[in-house]
């Protein structure tokens, strides 16, 4: 019972995404074509002179038509080619997945001290109303909404490294005394650890500390608010009700019943807070000079190099469907009531 | 939801009046979240006018001094009064969020109305519109659409626009949805009005009330997301004094212990976002009481 109706719903989930990846990429296609002015010239640069400027038009296939062109800009896409970074000179999906996973890790990161520090407080806020843990959620809550993150960041770097000292200095993935680990899966944490070398690790995780601090400051509020809400409404709701009424034991009516019920719409709001993890990803970047995807488009978009910026905006727009994604297929395989009536 | 008959509208304005010392009353943080606005208007009008020094004017020999009497919130890195830069930001900061929320709001709420009240094709077409907004990760589009409009002010008032309209959309779209078939819209449909007539007159004045508070919560997240956008480079250059600008200046002297010159317009952009923050609340409260946290 359950399995195949399981699979089926994942395989609809999947193909909801076609539309939005469809759309994305006509999106993105607009933004390079349907510019004011000559795309060729903006591809080219600020310092190119006619003929290379006559030479990427040819090489985009902007003398055709627009249909032309936009089949011609999916059939690069689909070879992975997003074009040449004029700053760096490579091609801009080589430089996009080196940096990757120094994203991902202060993303990841960030992510699980959020989740690990918003669950159980907005779980106790929920559990105890108007008491101290509640008032500290809903502080929590309203001040993560207007921090600024690059602000938050800034502030840590003043306290934790000019004042007190505790960090290194907040520049990069690593001190200029390390080595980075060799590369298997790029982030320094890991790889680190698969060759045993704690020292690396040990300087990898004070350069990530206040990034990864920063990143959870910032979707603890969303987390927390949600966790307390949506327990809050499974608390008040007549099957627990009727397990309290029935001697069950609280510790099992809490986190048996109570918390995986109120793991869907927690787990819904993901999708949003990974929208805005993303975003803030390029602020807390630029804060630390965290060698991300994040400060490779900052510094795109301060030269002007336009291929490297669209490349950016497309392949963070793909990996947040794939996030969305990962999250629908999550959610069904935790649903309790998924299975029962397929 | 609460649909109030047109004829009552004179005892309305009292009893709406009453219930706002109410809510002030009842809940002083929205009094000083009020308060804050006022300054903040204040500040964003009179700005130029009441800053103690030039925020333009250099002084390079009282280059990075800390907070003193004479400079409140010290000098920046060019003996700029960084008071003085605070104060005359506001209007500017302001001016950005309020033009890309007002944009938001006017087409949103247009584009919603006639999805919730036509449905079909229009609500499909809309719809898809909204959801590929949101298949991207909102600040990443905006960096997208600066950089491919041209890095002016203007365009981080269409990129902040953008980004903001979804969310008018779907409240727009789902508020005249549950109105469609009420009483009153019946009667005037019986009444002769026309499709457009009835949306225009009838339907969306009723909606806006839930707009305002969206517009409200909105303000603070346009405001961060214009402020973010110029932290990274986009948009306002650097002599003009913005905050996320001038967050943005100060993060270089931040490591050595020059914190004034960051903190000050941090602090101002965070103070803007928060008294937005809590006027929304205070706002949802006044209008629709039920829908309180």
């Amino acid at each position: 019972m359950g399995g195949t109706g399981k699979l089926s719903l994942i395989g609809r989930r999947l193909l909801q995404a076609v539309p939005s990846l469809i759309g994305i990429v006509i999106v993105t296609f607009v933004l390079t074509r349907a510019l004011p002015g000559d795309p060729a010239a903006y591809f080219a640069g600020p310092a190119a002179d006619e003929q290379s400027i006559a030479e990427i038009r040819t090489a985009l296939g902007l003398d055709g038509s627009l249909p032309e062109q936009f089949w011609a800009y999916v059939t690069d896409l689909a070879q992975g080619d997003l074009g040449v970074s004029i700053s760096t000179g490579r091609p801009v999906v080589e430089e996009i997945f080196e940096r990757l996973p120094a994203s991902l890790e202060l993303t990841l990161t960030g992510l699980l001290l959020a989740i690990a520090i918003a669950l159980p407080l907005g779980i106790l806020a929920a559990t105890r109303p108007n008491s101290w843990v509640d008032h500290l959620c809903r502080v929590v809550v309203t001040a993560g909404v207007s921090l600024p993150v690059f602000f938050t960041g800034l502030f840590f770097v003043y306290v934790f490294y000019f004042v007190v000292d505790v960090v290194p200095s907040p520049i990069g993935r690593l001190d200029i005394f390390s080595l980075a680990p060799p590369r298997v899966t790029g982030f320094y944490l890991i790889d680190s650890l698969l060759v045993g070398d704690f020292q690396t690790f040990g300087a990898a995780a004070a350069q990530l500390a206040l990034p990864a601090i920063t990143m959870a400051m910032f979707v603890l509020a969303p987390l927390a608010r949600m966790t307390r809400g949506s327990m809050l409404q499974v608390l008040g709701s007549e099957f627990i009700r009727t397990a309290n009424a029935n001697g069950l034991e609280r510790r099992t009516i809490l986190y048996t019943y109570a918390f995986r019920n109120a793991l869907l719409p927690i787990l819904t709001t993901l999708g949003m807070v990974f929208s805005f993890m993303l975003g803030a990803n390029v602020l807390v970047e630029k804060v630390f000079a965290w060698p991300g995807i994040g400060s490779f488009a900052v510094n795109a978009l301060v030269v002007s190099d336009f291929a490297a910026v669209q490349g950016f905006v497309l392949s963070m727009a793909i990996l947040f469907v794939m996030l969305n994604l990962t999250i629908d297929v999550l959610y069904t395989l935790i649903d309790p009531r998924v299975g029962i009536e397929g | 939801m609460s649909v109030t008959p047109a004829t009552t509208r004179e005892s309305d304005a009292g009893e709406w009046f009453r219930h706002f010392r109410y809510v002030m009353a009842e809940n002083p943080v929205t009094l000083i979240a009020f308060c804050l606005f006022l300054m903040l208007l204040v500040f964003a009008v009179f700005g130029p006018a009441i800053t103690p020094y030039d925020p333009l004017a250099s002084e390079t020999g009282n280059a990075l001094q800390p907070p003193s009497w004479a400079h409140w919130f010290g000098t920046d890195n060019l003996g700029r009064d960084v008071l003085s830069r605070v104060i005359v930001a506001t209007r500017l900061d302001l001016l950005i969020a309020v033009s890309a929320v007002a944009i938001s709001f006017a087409i949103g709420s247009v584009l919603g109305s006639l999805a919730g009240y036509y449905g079909g094709w229009t609500d499909r077409v809309v719809g898809r519109c909204t959801d590929t907004i949101m298949a991207f990760p909102l600040f990443v589009l905006a960096m997208g659409i600066v950089a491919a409009l041209g890095n002016t002010v203007e365009n981080i008032v269409y990129a902040t626009a953008i980004i903001n309209l979804p969310f008018y959309v779907r409240v727009a779209r789902a508020e005249v949805n549950v109105r469609r078939h009420a009483g009153f819209v019946a009667a005037a449909k019986l009444a002769g009005n026309s499709d457009a007539r009835l949306l225009m007159f009838h339907l969306y004045p009723n909606i806006l009330p839930p707009m305002m508070v969206q517009v409200s919560l909105n303000l603070g997240w346009a405001i961060l997301n214009a402020a973010g956008l110029s932290f990274i480079g986009l948009g306002v250059r650097p002599p003009t004094p913005e905050w996320g600008i001038m967050v943005a200046e100060g993060a270089t002297y931040i490591v050595s212990g020059e914190w004034w010159m960051a903190l000050f317009p941090g602090a101002a952009l965070m103070l803007a976002v928060f008294c937005f923050n809590l006027l929304g609340d205070g706002l949802r409260d006044l209008i629709d009481p039920q829908r309180r946290t």
